[in-house]
């Protein structure tokens, strides 16, 4: 933990994602309205004491739904992510411990998974699955997000399989589960967090697309429907880009504390990878 | 040669998991879309022309299910894509397809591989040259860059390059909507122009992943032996740079670009919906927006078929730079 | 003048507290044609020192102190300019192939060709003829110019890289652990042909190693390395068959004989010392089993016990009665 704080990046990655969990947390201590997509105020209001960043073409308070909207994109990546990476885990590991059959055919799907060009399969479904809803969004950022860490958890746990350490719980006569559970889970939990970071910036950044595109539900209060509503209206082109840019900041910002944590990590656990500061010699 | 039919062997394996995921999404969604769409059209086709557009589903409501695919799967592969139900109703898929891929293929399949280059390149330096401010700096720059949506930097560009100046650099359509094509300079000249932008935000988007694992790569490269006894033999630092490092540390680069296509597509669709660039992605979103499924099903599968293309010349670019996996097979 | 001369080499890494010193003050000289065996255990510093003698470091390791003289030229304080003159053509490495000291996507003939285009203007067909010839002296198929480091078996791997090493007939070849990697067979069979190879070649040998009974058979000076210091120096025969320091002793000790009495094998307990705190005193006094009290404090020198050298306080020269004993 504390070469998580020492190094930089990670502090970085950490406190953005602090900002916005409190955002999410308790948004009344960020602004007195309490909801923000009613049409309350007069539209295209530019920034002032009032609407920190204006209001909307429909007289909506920007600042508002921002700060309102992180709840959603929050759990969006947090839930997606968890589920995505838990499969990964379930797949990728077993894969590799069960070997032989079970270990070709998991491969398989899984490498049949990570091919199929996932955005056109989400717009696909959620398509058909009627307007989305968070749930199905939730789902369908599960079943195509969790294939690229299956893959690299078990090339991992291959590699882990034959280690001393497992082969003296094997001797040991210790159940299977209790191998992969106890012994070699834990050795893997800097990558499993890794995939974990990984899931959830995509999810993040999926989820904004997709919103984006109309797909999710425009009546729900998150980035991605102010994304969409504001391209909707020209935002852009009529002099209201706040509305446009602020929410796709908010979206870079979270994605950007994930890929910072997830490059921390990768530097923490590969020291080579470290930027190389030359001591100065004490005088 | 094992190598090759092995990865073949995939492809296929792929292509066809992919169409009969295709095949059976609508079938299981609930919403029926199939009825949706009888309702639809019901008073203005045919039940032939029904029929006909229905094609790509594979739908014949006459035939069991086991029939049905086996069409599917012939139709798909033979051309006979059916005709679209979004705006241009009852227009062949594949002449709309054939309007749009070119656009694709210029402004995505060159940004791509554009930032595929220069990110590999950058990375190589980058994890050639240690230690000074660069060293620090650049690779959380790059981390920032690699999580930017692409939409996002999209808007952003409109805003500072279109917007603001007043219309310098163009944010919409492919060329100016009063030239006809034509080889000639004008037009090329318009295309060139109207690519800059949505050109940027895919190589500016795209780019970081590349430089950071390619960086990654060399410095891993760069410890084994063989770069040491490279040194030792005297070699020049261009050489070991080249030949022994960059080498060695691209070929997982490679495999990690044709496994990313999936997510550059995505990133695609998005470019050309902000900027309105008629290409595939583009037809993908108006299909969606119109519930034109038998355009959306072919527009998969095509995507589909693109990115497994891609890891098949991966593949053998593979073979080709690494003796290793020629023998392994 | 001897062919290679090391004074006080000292090597630090640079860490995020005080620098580690791995290699400390180590002096010993290379005669034309001779054999040095250098043996220690993992981590004593031998690899280190060789890497530095070839100015072979990567940061945080650098030399920080002392002198390599080559025929009278000292490389530490050369430029790369100037060690590019020497490398290859008058001392050369072979390393421990086990560790892929040969590039995987360049076939062997390819390798071979870097090495002498970088040090000489050879025609193509010059090129093939000198790679044909090195690969026939430690007896490979010259076929195997084209093959892939990954096709060929590890004693054809590692003996391709002496050949590798031999391309300009150099005066001085550095050796780090070449047969780690190797089965006992392959082990002797390769030390026999470095040995022809001397005789024919005249160069000398500086080999790194961990396997002391192994390169004592071969070798014509031996220097045992303990914790960064050079703990015992000098003739084989002297070295191996009266051991001065207790280390080395321990080492020996733990080689079985294969034809004399069954005895007990001994080890030596404990583990090497960490070089970012070592002891004060004599480094090696935690597992010596005839350690004394100032073992603990003073620091002993490399003392000179007839032939070879020792670093252990019993060894120091005492007042008269010894000097008359030995003189």
């Amino acid at each position: 933990m504390r070469s998580v704080l020492r190094n930089r990046k990670a502090l970085s990655g950490l406190v953005l994602f602090l900002i916005f969990v409190v955002l999410a947390a308790v948004p009344r201590l960020f602004t007195s309205i309490t909801d923000p997509n009613k049409l309350a105020f007069a539209p295209a209001q530019p920034p002032s004491g009032d609407h920190l960043l204006g209001t909307t073409a429909l007289g909506q308070d920007i600042w508002a739904q921002l700060v309102y909207g992180t709840r959603q994109s929050l759990v969006i990546a947090l839930v997606a992510g968890f589920f995505a990476t838990v499969l990964s885990v379930l797949v990728g590991v077993s894969a590799a411990y069960l070997g032989g059959l079970a270990d070709e055919i998991l491969s398989m799907i899984t490498n049949i998974f990570l091919i199929i060009p996932t955005f056109p399969l989400i717009i696909i479904l959620a398509t058909y699955a009627g307007k989305g809803t968070l749930t199905v969004v939730l789902i369908v950022l599960v079943i195509t997000g969790w294939s690229y860490g299956a893959n690299q958890l078990r090339a991992q746990a291959l590699s882990l399989r034959n280690r001393d350490f497992l082969e003296s719980a094997r001797v040991r006569g210790e159940r299977r589960s209790y191998i992969i559970l106890a012994e070699m889970l834990p050795t893997m939990t800097s990558l499993i967090v890794a995939n974990f970071l990984g899931a959830a910036l995509y999810s993040v950044l999926t989820a904004a697309g997709l919103q984006f595109l109309g797909l999710g539900d425009p009546n729900s209060i998150s980035w991605g429907t102010m994304l969409y509503w504001s391209q909707n209206q020209q935002a852009l082109q009529s002099g209201m880009p706040l509305w446009s840019i602020a929410p796709g900041l908010c979206v870079a910002l979270l994605g950007i504390s994930f890929a910072l944590l997830n490059y921390a990590f990768d530097e923490i656990s590969n020291p080579a990878l470290r930027p190389v500061r030359r001591r100065r010699a004490a005088a | 040669m094992r190598y090759v039919l092995r990865r073949l062997g995939f492809f296929v394996l792929t292509l066809w998991a992919a169409l009969t995921v295709n095949f059976f999404i609508p079938r299981f969604m609930p919403g029926s879309p199939l009825q949706a769409l009888q309702i639809r059209t019901k008073n203005r086709l045919s039940p032939e022309a029904l029929e006909q557009m229905l094609t790509s589903f594979g739908f014949k409501p006459r035939e069991n299910l086991g029939g049905q695919y086996l069409d599917y799967l012939g139709n798909m592969f033979t051309g006979h894509w059916g005709v679209s139900i979004g705006t241009n109703l009852g227009e062949p898929i594949t002449t709309i397809v054939a309007h749009a891929l070119p656009w694709t293929l210029g402004l995505v399949g060159t940004a791509t591989v554009l930032a595929f280059i220069a990110g590999t390149a950058i990375g190589v330096v980058a994890g050639w040259r240690r230690g000074g401010a660069l060293d620090s700096v650049l690779p959380s720059v790059f981390v920032v860059t690699s999580a930017l949506p692409y939409f996002w930097v999209g808007l952003l560009l409109i805003l500072v390059f279109s917007v603001w100046t007043g219309g310098l650099l163009p944010s919409d359509f492919n060329y100016d909507s009063n030239l006809q094509p034509a080889f000639s300079g004008e037009f090329i000249g318009s295309v060139l122009h109207h690519a800059i932008l949505p050109g940027l935000t895919i190589v500016v988007t795209a780019v970081g992943g590349w430089v950071l694992t390619m960086r990654n790569n060399m410095i891993t490269t760069l410890a084994e032996d063989y770069i040491r006894m490279g040194r030792a033999k005297g070699l020049s630092n261009r050489k070991i740079m080249y030949q022994y490092a960059a080498r060695n540390a691209f070929l997982p680069n490679l495999s990690g670009f044709a496994m990313s296509l999936g997510f550059v597509i995505s990133g695609a669709i998005l470019v050309e919906y902000v900027f309105n660039y008629p290409g595939l992605g583009y037809l993908l979103y108006n299909a969606v927006q119109n519930t034109d499924y038998p355009l959306m099903q072919v527009l998969f599968m095509l995507f589909t078929v693109a990115v497994l293309v891609s890891v098949l010349l991966c593949d053998f670019a593979t073979a080709w730079l690494d003796p290793r996996a020629r023998a392994k097979g | 003048m001897p062919l290679l001369s090391v004074q006080d080499l000292r090597v630090e890494f640079a860490t995020a507290d005080e620098p580690v010193v791995a290699v400390d003050d180590v002096s010993f000289s290379v005669g034309e044609g001779e054999f040095v065996g250098v043996v220690g255990e993992s981590g004593c510093g031998k690899s280190t020192m060789l890497f530095a003698l070839a100015r072979l470091l990567s940061p945080p390791a650098e030399i920080t102190g002392g002198s390599v003289e080559f025929r009278g030229q000292n490389l530490v304080t050369m430029t790369e300019k100037q060690l590019n003159v020497l490398r290859w053509r008058d001392f050369s490495v072979v390393m421990q192939s086990a560790m892929n000291a040969l590039n995987p996507v360049a076939s062997i003939g390819a390798q071979f060709a870097d090495a002498i285009a970088a040090h000489a203007k050879y025609t193509k067909a010059q090129t093939a003829e000198r790679s044909v010839e090195v690969l026939k002296l430690v007896g490979i198929d010259p076929v195997h110019l084209k093959s892939y480091p990954h096709q060929l078996s590890g004693g054809m791997r590692q003996r391709a890289m002496i050949a590798m090493a031999l391309l300009f007939t150099p005066d001085l070849v550095i050796m780090d652990e070449p047969t780690s990697a190797l089965d006992v067979v392959a082990q002797r069979a390769l030390m026999v042909q470095i040995r022809q190879l001397q005789a024919q070649l005249g160069f000398a040998v500086i080999f790194v190693t961990h396997d002391m009974s192994l390169v004592s058979h071969f070798s014509d000076q031996l220097l045992v390395m303990y914790a960064g210091q050079v703990v015992e120096a000098g003739p084989t025969r002297t070295v191996f068959d009266d051991p001065q320091h207790p280390y080395s002793r321990g080492l020996l000790d733990a080689f079985p004989s294969i034809r004399g009495p069954r005895v007990p094998l001994v080890g030596i307990p404990g583990s090497p010392p960490d070089l970012a705190r070592p002891p004060a005193g004599c480094r090696f006094q935690p597992r010596c089993p005839v350690a004394e009290a100032e073992c603990d404090t003073s620091r002993p020198a490399l003392f000179p016990v007839g032939p070879a050298h020792s670093r252990c306080l019993l060894n120091a020269p005492k007042p008269s009665a010894e000097e008359v004993h030995h003189g």
